[in-house]
């Protein structure tokens, strides 16, 4: 199988502060992969490296099979970065934030990307209304609209779902799950088990500083004990009532 | 990098686009930045101007000059706050992982602070013509005044960049220009320095404002410019060569 991304033994420190102890993966092209770490794990700072925006100290990344450091600029011409805060720019439109991004990636018929990628996104009615006016789901639609200009080989995704409510949760996930359909390679770091359970096809565990499982979510499954059978009165979660009555809203 | 050379031109266009848009969608900004100059004019003119000896019988043709050099100090504020929102919300990121020329990224910034202060100066040249300014400047003239504003927002604007570039808060990106707004006052800008005592006077005589309001001063009035120019001009390259190269330095460290 080709390798979308290889990372061998890399290490980074922020001053004394030792960030990345060594860590190694591998993501196959086409897969979803999903970093899995609690906050201030170096989740994003793996995302920076591979992204080339920071340097490792030790270690090599491969993206797309160029080094990071040494052909940076082939590295970004195979990748999209969504990063952890939704980078639209607020003063311009929807449409011209999506045409900005086609025309820095040198796209011909900006436009026609930016008018098909609003309507995959739901945001045609919006598209000529500033950003700053969009609510956080839209605006995290958007990011990832702008993500999407180029059809880039691989994308990352940084907590592409945090801070958003469970429906917009729930319409991102959808879109990553085209993506990959599509034979896009996504990279994704998560905090919440669930989404990585959800999506991933293999999935990595970041603590303190060091991968300490890496495999599908099967094989995660056998390193803990079998699983017993127990019969234990099931309680919605306050996100099945939410989604069951906004659902039923919907259907009126 | 290698491949993504030729996109210079292209890369810019884009850049500057974007904040020509943030600067057309965002009047108000002009009208801050204008309307403390503005108002010291009016302040200068009418309440203390008739109290001012400075040897020439219109006083708006003396305070002009420094007027503009005070506008773009606080112009130039707005550089560090555009920027550090950049930085914030994570656009500077965005742009920095994709194949585009990174130094477009900072250059649409610095350009932005070049039209947006060359609208303010304008703004407050057609005010000082409604109160009185009168120029005998010919074409040159105005070319050459055009040309040292320039310089000097491109020096102030890069001096700018680190503040936006390091900046913990919005406060923190903007406060730096206070000290800016102040040395119009210990110069030729309001009076004449004769008055001053012996050490502010030697102070306000070799600052960087004096020189250059002493040139746009001479330039305006249609007379020879002397030496005053060519301090003007040191001035302006030194400043702007120190902010160049301490803001690449910080930018390097902090976004690429």
């Amino acid at each position: 199988m080709e390798q979308a991304i290889q990372v061998k033994g890399i290490q980074k420190s922020y001053k004394k502060l030792h960030v990345l102890k060594g860590i190694d993966f591998e993501v196959e092209k086409g897969s979803i992969f999903a970093l899995l770490g609690s906050n201030g794990a170096g989740k994003t700072t793996v995302v920076k490296i591979l992204t080339t925006l920071l340097k490792q100290d030790e270690g090599t990344a491969i993206v797309n099979g160029f080094d990071v450091v040494s052909k940076p600029g082939n590295v970004r011409q195979s990748i999209s970065l969504t990063g952890q805060f939704t980078a639209v720019d607020e003063i311009m439109t929807g449409r011209e934030n999506l045409i900005m991004i086609a025309k820095l990636r040198h796209l011909k018929n900006s436009r026609q990307i930016s008018d098909d990628l609003l309507r995959r996104f739901g945001l045609t009615e919006a598209a000529g209304r500033r950003v700053s006016v969009y609510s956080g789901g839209m605006r995290r639609r958007l990011d990832l609209a702008m993500s999407l200009v180029g059809k880039s080989q691989i994308i990352f995704l940084d907590e592409p779902t945090t801070g958003l409510d469970p429906e917009a949760r729930i319409e991102v996930w959808k879109n990553v799950r085209e993506l990959a359909d599509g034979g896009t390679t996504v990279f994704l770091t998560t905090q919440y088990l669930e989404e990585a359970e959800q999506l991933a096809d293999r999935i990595a565990i970041l603590h303190e500083g060091r991968i300490i499982a890496n495999g599908t979510l099967a094989e995660l499954k056998k390193m803990f004990p079998p699983a017993k059978v127990e019969y234990v009165e099931k309680q919605p979660t306050l996100e099945e009532i939410f989604l069951a009555i906004i659902g039923k809203k919907e259907e009126k | 990098m290698e491949m993504t050379k030729n996109y210079f031109f292209s890369d810019m266009g884009v850049m500057l686009g974007r904040s020509l848009r943030h600067i057309l969608r965002s009047m108000d900004t002009i009208i801050t930045v204008t309307i403390i100059p503005i108002g010291m004019m009016l302040l200068f003119v009418y309440v203390f101007g008739g109290a001012i000896q400075t040897g020439t019988d219109n006083y708006v043709n003396y305070l002009l000059p420094g007027i503009l050099l005070m506008a773009i100090g606080s112009g130039i504020s707005y550089t560090a706050f555009r920027l550090f929102l950049d930085m914030q919300r994570g656009i500077f990121e965005r742009f920095h992982s994709m194949p585009i020329v990174r130094s477009t990224v900072l250059w649409g910034h610095v350009l932005t602070s070049l039209v947006s202060n060359a609208i303010s100066a304008i703004v407050i040249i057609l005010v000082a013509l409604v109160i009185g300014f009168r120029s005998s400047a010919g074409i040159l003239a105005w070319l050459a005044v055009a040309g040292i504003l320039a310089l000097f927002t491109l020096a102030l604007t890069w001096i700018a960049v680190i503040p936006g570039l390091t900046a913990k808060s919005v406060d923190g990106a903007s406060a730096f220009s206070y000290p800016l707004l102040f040395l119009p006052f210990i110069s030729s800008a309001f009076v004449p320095t004769t008055t001053m005592p012996p050490a502010i006077r030697a102070f306000a005589e070799n600052q960087p404002v004096t020189a250059i309001v002493e040139a746009i001063r001479s330039l305006l009035a249609g007379q020879s410019v002397g030496n005053d120019i060519w301090v003007a001009l040191a001035w302006c390259l030194g400043i702007l060569i120190v902010a160049y190269i301490s803001a690449m330095w910080v930018y390097k460290r902090k976004a690429a």
